[in-house]
Order: C-alpha cells, then structure tokens, then sequence
C-alpha cells in the first residue's frame, strides 16, 4: 500500500510535469463540448440531460486515454529507469498498481473537470442527476478499462507510439466487439472461439447500460475485471520483456 | 559463514548467445572488487542478476545470504545498486527523485529529510539538487546515480561503471567516497579504467567471454602474469580469451 502510494504520487505528478497534462485536459473538454454541442445536437433536444455528452465518451477515449497509458512502461523501458524502478524493494503488483491509479486519477480529473456540463443541465431543467452520476461511473470506468489494457500494451514495447496506435486499436474492437461490424471482420479469418470470446467482451452495451442509470452489478463487475486481467497481464509482460 | 556475496554458477543466455558463463564467486565485507573485461564481456549483466533486475538461465546469487530467486525483494531492500548509464527520472529534480527512492526505501519525514541531504552532501551535488535531471550534465546525473545507491547505506553495493564521464577531481571525489565505504561494506564496481584498479580495488576478476578469467588483487595479477603494467596483464589475458 505504502509503496503504490508513493509510485502512484510519482506518476501523477509526472503527468503535470510535462504540457500532457493541461493539452490533454484541455482537448478533451473541448472535444467533448464540440461533440455534445454539435453532433450530439444538446440544444435542439431541449431535453435536460447529459446522454449526448456521455454518449461520446468511449469515442473521445479511443483517442485520449492510449496518450495517458502510453508512457507508463515504454518510457521506463526507453529511459533505462525501469532498471531502477524494478531493482527497489517493491513488489510487481505495487509498481502496477501505483502506476495505474495514477493515470486513473488523472483521467478521474479530467472527468470531473466536466462539472460546468452538469451545472448548465441543471440550470436549465430537472435532469435525474441520478442517472447522470451513473453515467460519470460508466465513463470512469471505460476510462479504467481502456487504461489498463494500454498499460498493458505500454509494458511491451519501449516506442510509446507503437503503445497508443496499438491501445487504440485494441479498445476499438473491444468497444464495438458485439457489432456485426467487428463480428463480420473477424470471422473472415479468425476461429470461431476467437469471434465468440470478442463477442462477448463488448465495452459499449456495458457502458450504455449503466449510463442509462441502471446501475447492474454485472455491467461493475464486468469492467473491474477487465482491469484486473489487464493489469495481471501488464505484470506478466513486464517481469518477462524487462531485459529487451 | 554466510558471504555478503555468493555467486555460484551464473549464467545467461540470450537466444543462442551466452552472455555470462558459470560465474561463481564470493566476496566479503571490506573487499572492492572490480569488474574488468572488454565490452560486451559480461559485467553488467552479471550486475542485473545479482541485484534481482534478470532472471538468470541457471545458478544463483546470494547477498548476505538472501537468495536472489527466492527473496527477491530481501535481496533489493539490502543491496545499493547503480545500474549502467545512471537512469533517473529526466523530470525530477535530484531531491525530488532521491525523496522518492528514500520512500521507498522506508524513510519518511526528517529522517528521510536527513538521508537525502546525507547523499547529496556525500555526492557532492548540493549545486544542481533543484534543477530536473534531464538538464545536468552526464558527470552529474552519474552523480545522482550513485547518490540514489547509497540512500539505505547498503552494506552490498553494486557498482556499474561508477566513475564513468566524471572529471578529474570527481573521479578522486568518487574514489575516495568508495575507499572509505569499503571499511564495511562490500563494494562491485565495474570499470574499463585499469588504474582505478589500483586506486580502489582490493581485488579483480577479470572477464570475458561471460567467464572469469582471472582473480586476485591487482599484485597477485601483475606477479602471475609477469608484468608490472596492469593494462599488459589485461591485453594478455584478455586476448588469449
Ligand atoms: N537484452 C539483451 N538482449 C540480447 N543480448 C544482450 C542483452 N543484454 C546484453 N546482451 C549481450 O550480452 C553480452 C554481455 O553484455 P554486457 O552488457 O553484460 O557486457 P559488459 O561487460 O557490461 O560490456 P560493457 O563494458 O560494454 O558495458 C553482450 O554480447 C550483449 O550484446
Ligand atoms: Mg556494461
């Protein structure tokens, strides 16, 4: 706990270390603003909720969150650190977690700095600002899914372009895994068990039913343990790949 | 008698190259031993075994008689390591950064306080403490290097090219820190300057090839090999390798 603690304080600070931090927060409240306003068509709805603005959310991830999760262990690994970093007394699972949570929080704080959204609804109705505190959970917890699975992806390579392209391309099957977009292509070449595991994996009716305001267990569960298996796989691929 | 230092048939292989062949050795408290060989030879990825960063393919290492593939983390919290080339976080400043391995290290408030300004002291790098790591100068951020190593006061200090882009007066500096360090600890350093050999170690093996090829202090070497130049001692062994 000690150890992810301080791991987690480092990589957070990190993120502000760099313009990463206000470009990308500044990027997403504009995207997300520009999507709801004018693709989501908020104002014409005049409807007092914030569907269109949550509706984005796992599109505008595709390309935000992989800049987030990049850097987590390709940079390590291109700087020559992780050397540092692996030979302290701290075990696999703090230096993951530590490093995770951070780029979690930092997304969690990009997210929360949507607030103004929220106080307009109210300001001009009466949404259920329960559904909406649903959607916050949903969108948090996409973020944490795709998250992982970039931090993941970053463990394997020291180009931290190859992780976002590769994070991005992963988090869009998963995220349309159930469509007969991504079934139709897959099925073109992959054995079956492949097309029905993808199927089952989609991000979006998960998504799409919390953010709804139902808040169902499974849809929870479903994403913890995305996270969990990515994260044990990040493990995996760090203590095996940490030489090259 | 446990050793501060048991290395018992270590050996790595990458792919069909074998990187370090069967290195067995121990060294106690007191002793300086240098790492010399040509490059390529071994050192530092003899050094990543022992401190627990690479899996070896066979063998082992025990420091102060934790087993590195058993108690990986026993064998991290007790030894000091510098890795090759001195990586440190380019956007921290040397405080910040040596403020984080403190913590982790296990040192909090003014303790950790007092550990940190013990090192930069030690280090001599009490001028550059504030500015982030990416803006010093390799003799520097070498330094910190070192400074990040003796934070816990290991009694197991492993070394890779410690004095590697240092001036002059740093290189006394530095040598001079590690003699008096010797007194109880003990150090690895690797290095490719022969006369630092003389300067600080009280005994050498030499490597190549991943196997040790000779070992003993710096006058057992030049009287065996019949030469009182240790750089024609090192030619000679090293060539025949
Ligand atoms: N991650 C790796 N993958 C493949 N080969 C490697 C890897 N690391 C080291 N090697 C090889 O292992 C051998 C020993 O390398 P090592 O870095 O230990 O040498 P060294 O003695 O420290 O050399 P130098 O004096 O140049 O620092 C070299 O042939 C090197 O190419
Ligand atoms: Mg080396």
């Amino acid at each position: 706990m000690r150890n992810t603690w301080l791991v987690f304080r480092r990589e957070f600070a990190a993120y502000f270390a760099t313009p990463l931090a206000s470009i990308f927060i500044v990027i997403f409240l504009l995207l997300a603003g520009l999507l709801t306003f004018f693709l989501g068509g908020f104002l014409e709805r005049a409807q007092a909720d914030l569907v269109p603005f949550f509706e984005f959310h796992p599109w505008l991830y595709l390309f935000l969150v992989p800049a987030l999760s990049m850097r987590l262990w390709a940079e390590e690994r291109r700087l020559g650190t992780i050397e540092l970093f692996l030979t302290l007394p701290i075990s696999m699972i703090e230096a993951v977690a530590g490093k995770f949570l951070a780029a979690w929080a930092f997304a969690g704080t990009a997210l929360a700095l949507t607030f103004p959204f929220w106080l307009t609804v109210n300001y001009l109705g009466n949404p259920d600002n329960g559904v909406i505190v649903a959607s916050y959970v949903a969108s948090l917890l996409m973020a944490g899914a795709y998250l992982a699975i970039g931090s993941m992806i970053s463990a394997a390579t020291k180009n931290q372009v190859i992780a976002f392209v590769l994070t991005t391309a992963a988090c869009f099957v998963l995220t349309l895994a159930g469509s007969t977009f991504v079934l139709d292509f897959l099925s073109a070449w992959a054995p079956t068990t492949v097309v029905e595991i993808v199927a089952s994996l989609g991000f979006l009716p998960h998504f799409q039913s919390i953010q709804r305001g139902v808040i169902d267990l499974r849809d929870i569960v479903f994403f913890v343990s995305v996270i969990m298996i990515a994260l044990t796989a990040n493990a995996v691929i760090v203590d095996w790949r940490k030489a090259m | 008698m446990t050793h501060a230092l048991h290395i018992e048939g270590l050996t790595r292989h990458f792919g069909s190259r074998i990187a370090v062949d069967t290195v067995t050795f121990t060294a106690d408290t007191g002793e300086v031993l240098g790492f010399l060989g040509p490059n390529g030879a071994g050192k530092s990825t003899t050094m990543k075994m022992i401190v627990g960063f690479l899996a070896p393919t066979r063998g082992t290492a025990r420091v102060l008689g934790r087993d590195v593939l058993q108690d990986p983390l026993g064998v991290k919290a007790a030894v000091g390591y510098l890795p090759e080339g001195a990586p440190a976080y380019p956007d921290m400043t040397p405080k910040a950064f040596l403020d984080f391995i403190a913590g982790i290290r296990g040192y909090d408030g003014a303790d950790r306080r007092k550990r940190v300004g013990h090192v930069i002291e030690l280090t001599r790098i009490e001028e550059v403490a504030a500015q982030p790591v990416e803006t010093l100068s390799k003799g520097y951020k070498r330094r910190v290097g070192l400074a990040q190593s003796l934070l816990h006061d290991p009694q197991v200090l492993i070394l890779d090219e410690p004095t590697d882009g240092l001036d002059p007066n740093q290189k006394q500096v530095v040598r001079e820190l590690i003699r008096t360090m010797a007194r109880d600890k003990c150090i690895v350093i690797s290095t490719h300057v022969l006369e630092e050999v003389d300067a600080v170690c009280t005994r050498a093996l030499i490597i190549a090839r991943g196997r040790i090829k000779a070992d003993g202090s710096p006058d057992t070497l030049r009287s065996q090999w019949g030469s009182d130049n240790l750089d024609e001692v090192f030619g000679r062994i090293t060539r025949n390798a």
